[in-house]
């Protein structure tokens, strides 16, 4: 019903996760829910019909629960498998970075920290903007994500990303786009009353507009 | 309730209360130590409380879709009321109205009826249990009025917003909600020793464990959740409070201290919470089925087992909250295996209540509607949890719209279906009238199809991700396009209709209180022993000597060995 734009590496990993797990319990929703009112149409009250009396201590009786169970526990081991093997890629490994930016959240806007022209976070030529992440396609990046105040969460839908950012400390996570355009960003945990106008927008460019916007920002920065 | 001279003799008897003279009214109804009365007094703030959050979700739904109008009733939203709005809806509905109805309510009602007990052990403790209730629902309700509005920093509660009046800007609304929580814990933990020591001390003569009505199980089980959970988070709650009024730094890094911890705290509680309500919806849900599918529970042990395996569980999982919290992500793993697990005994509870329901003769009463929609809705509730505890899905997920969908397919059920399956069976039991089925089965058709046309659609924003708690989306231009508001409309539009039905309800309950069919003593025909005595119950339930014994379980239906397709706990043969 609603386009979802996948814009990482990691982004279509994570929607065949949700697809997955959504096949898997959707099966025994139906089911379930079939078999449920299946049985109420199937037992109503008929006059003169007494309901049956079982006790459910036989062990061809008490299968119905225990193969189901035997059953959920195996889908429980597959589902685990795949989400850990997404959260692995996404949140406890880091490829080697092309770029490091830094990602500051406060009351009520993202401050993005580029590494300028040599590529290097913390150097002179850093640019610095607020609410406009600029970054280049296909390129791996580290973000280092901190905050002044309160917790906040940088949520990158396009990217299936998101990750709190923590007063006091400093989060290191990656993403690599890999679709050009402008996307939003949000922040997904709630910082007071600004939290629904703290906005901000991701651009993906080709490597040419990212030089160029590189070298028109140091320009605009440069005493 | 009717105070008749032999009401006074057994309140000798009984030793229960020193009064030889007949009660005022304010002994009788407000001062009581009548379990039966505390459970009303629980009941009305309950739905009290529950007009007041439903109020809430009305507003602050309009604002989402429709931004920036003026709310007919209360006017244009700021995004400060925006959010006391989201904050104080969340925490009455789930401490305000789940607990002090589920548990309390129907705890203080049912446990001593459904046991053969004249009163609690402890009727005094109710009392103070329910003052105190009392007391913190006039703090919370007073910390929406203070200077700067109510707290506006979600139920979770998190610091540093929650601790530092210049992030939050409420710092009255603040603290006072902060009170109000404790003190709310409080009234549950005086009423849960109650439950505790009543259910193992008092029962009637032959009834052993296994002969207990499994709702009874159930609301002392949660309870004892309840108290093994709870001094973790009334610990923190109390540094938070130190934070907020002392300038401690407990939750504030650039003085050495943790907001993490608060959310650890907080969810060490807040994940057995969930089950704490949710054991004694199920309770009142089998207990239903069975009288009305006129069938023995499948497999009682088993629910019981289960409901012990998903409390001991519970404890185990809290940090699937916390997946992108920034907690180590090496631990992420440990709790999606300990969360996935926890599916088990609840699709095991499930699968006994579709069990119950073969070979039975199903009437389809109003309470018997309301207990077959718990489990139909819960199981959505249930099967979307799998997405949110797998933690490679959640990174996408959490603090989405589908979050909210999800655990709303689980609290609706929970507290509002599963109440109104409870209320509309204890009814007679409880007013000595019956219900009108009629108007009973258009407020059940009326409150369960708008629930779904309001949750589905919020399902549908998450997966596109639309966040929580933001007070218009019209900031985020992916999310701000005319087929997601047309999303945003549909829910609030039955939400509207849902909230309509709701004077169905309460016309009924008004007209059938005052014109009802009278009740019998059983009227469903059913077999646990609080249909063994008048409706309503006199004041010590059962005349003294006519306390009743317990010769087999409470689930003894269509036996073959009888005419009746029941067998009531209390008779000899």
């Amino acid at each position: 019903m609603l386009e979802l734009v996948q814009a990482s590496t990691y982004a279509a990993s994570i929607d065949n996760l949700i697809l997955f797990i959504g096949i898997i319990v959707g099966v025994w929703f139906l089911l379930a829910e079939g078999l449920f009112f299946w049985l109420i149409w199937k037992f109503r009250a008929k006059p003169g019909e007494k309901s049956q009396y079982l006790v459910g201590n036989e062990k061809h009786v008490k299968r119905w629960i225990t193969i189901p169970h035997a059953l959920v526990l195996v889908c429980d081991v597959f589902i685990v498998v795949g989400a850990v093997r997404v959260w692995y890629n996404v949140k406890q490994q880091l490829p080697e970075p092309d770029s490091v930016i830094r990602v500051t959240g406060q009351q009520w806007a993202w401050t993005f920290q580029h590494p300028g022209a040599d590529n290097e976070l913390d150097t002179s030529d850093d640019i610095f903007t607020v609410n406009d992440l600029h970054v280049e396609v296909e390129k791996t990046y580290h973000f280092k994500l901190e905050s002044r105040d309160v917790l906040h969460s940088f949520s990158v839908p396009v990217f299936r990303l998101k990750q709190d950012a923590i007063p006091g400390r400093s989060i290191t996570g990656w993403f690599e786009p890999t679709l050009i355009g402008e996307y939003d960003v949000q922040c997904a945990e709630i910082c007071g009353i600004g939290h629904g106008v703290m906005a901000a927008r991701i651009h993906i460019d080709d490597a040419n507009t990212h030089a160029a916007w590189i070298s028109s920002a140091s320009a605009a920065t440069t005493p | 309730m009717a105070d008749t001279v032999a009401d006074v003799h057994q309140h000798e008897a009984h030793g229960h209360d020193d009064h030889h003279h007949d009660q005022s009214w304010l002994e009788k109804y407000v001062f009581s130590t009548d379990h039966k009365i505390i459970g009303m007094q629980y009941m009305f703030t309950g739905i009290f409380m529950a007009v007041i959050g439903g109020y809430m979700a009305y507003v602050f739904r309009m604002q989402l879709a429709f931004p920036g109008i003026s709310v007919p009733g209360f006017g244009q939203v700021s995004p400060g009321e925006y959010n006391a709005l989201i904050t104080n809806h969340g925490t009455i509905m789930i401490f305000w109205v789940a607990m002090p109805v589920l548990i309390a309510a129907f705890g203080n009602f049912l446990i001593p009826l459904m046991i053969g007990a004249d009163d609690m052990v402890f009727p005094r403790i109710n009392r103070l249990s329910f003052q105190i209730f009392f007391l913190s629902s006039i703090v919370l309700l007073g910390s929406l009025f203070v200077e700067g509005g109510g707290f506006g920093g979600a139920w979770t509660s998190y610091p540093p917003l929650s601790a530092n009046g210049d992030y939050n800007q409420t710092q009255l609304g603040a603290s006072l909600w902060l009170i109000a929580v404790a003190l709310e814990f409080v009234a549950f933990l005086l009423g849960g020793i109650n439950f505790i020591t009543t259910l193992m001390n008092s029962r009637a003569p032959g009834m052993k464990a296994y002969d207990i009505p499994l709702v009874c199980w159930m609301i002392v089980i949660a309870s004892i959740l309840f108290m093994l959970s709870v001094g973790p988070l009334l610990a923190g709650a109390v540094m938070l409070l130190f934070d907020q009024t002392l300038g401690t730094g407990f939750y504030d890094p650039a003085r050495g201290g943790d907001p993490i911890l608060w959310q650890h705290l907080f969810w060490f509680f807040g994940h057995p919470e969930v089950y704490v309500v949710l054991l004694p919806a199920i309770g009142i849900t089998v207990e239903v089925m069975a009288t009305f599918a006129r069938k023995k529970i499948f497999g009682y042990k088993l629910v019981l087992y289960t409901a012990v395996a998903t409390g001991v569980l519970s404890f185990f999982v809290w940090a699937h909250h916390q997946f992108i919290a920034g907690i180590d992500p090496r631990m992420a793993n440990v709790f999606t295996i300990t969360t996935l697990l926890i599916s088990v005994p609840i699709a095991e509870m499930l699968f006994v209540m579709i069990a119950t329901l073969y070979g039975g003769s199903i009437r389809l009463t109003t309470p018997m509607l309301w207990a077959l929609a718990f489990m139909a809705e819960f199981l959505i509730g249930g099967v979307t949890g799998i997405f949110l505890g797998a933690s490679g899905a959640d990174i996408y997920f959490h603090d989405t719209y589908f979050v909210l969908a999800h655990f709303h397919y689980t609290f609706f059920p929970i507290a509002i279906i599963g109440s109104f399956c409870a209320f509309t069976y204890w009814f007679p039991k409880m007013f000595g009238k019956m219900m009108n089925d009629t108007l009973g089965k258009i407020h059940f058709w009326g409150t369960v199809i708008p629930f779904n046309f309001i949750f589905i659609p919020l399902f549908v924003l998450g997966m596109g991700g639309q966040h929580r708690r933001i007070y218009n989306f019209q900031h985020f231009p992916q999310i701000a396009g005319p087929e997601y508001f047309q999303l945003r409309e549909l829910a609030t539009i039955a939400l509207l209709v849902m909230l309509a039905f709701q004077l169905v309800f309460f016309y009924n309950v008004i007209s059938s209180w005052m014109r009802g069919e009278k009740a019998g003593k059983n009227p469903w025909k059913a077999n646990t022993l609080e249909w063994t005595t008048e409706s309503p119950a006199p004041h010590g339930n059962w005349p003294v000597d006519e306390l009743p014994t317990v010769y087999r379980g409470p689930y003894e239906y269509g036996h073959p060995d009888r005419e009746e397709d029941y067998w009531p706990q209390n008779l000899p043969n």
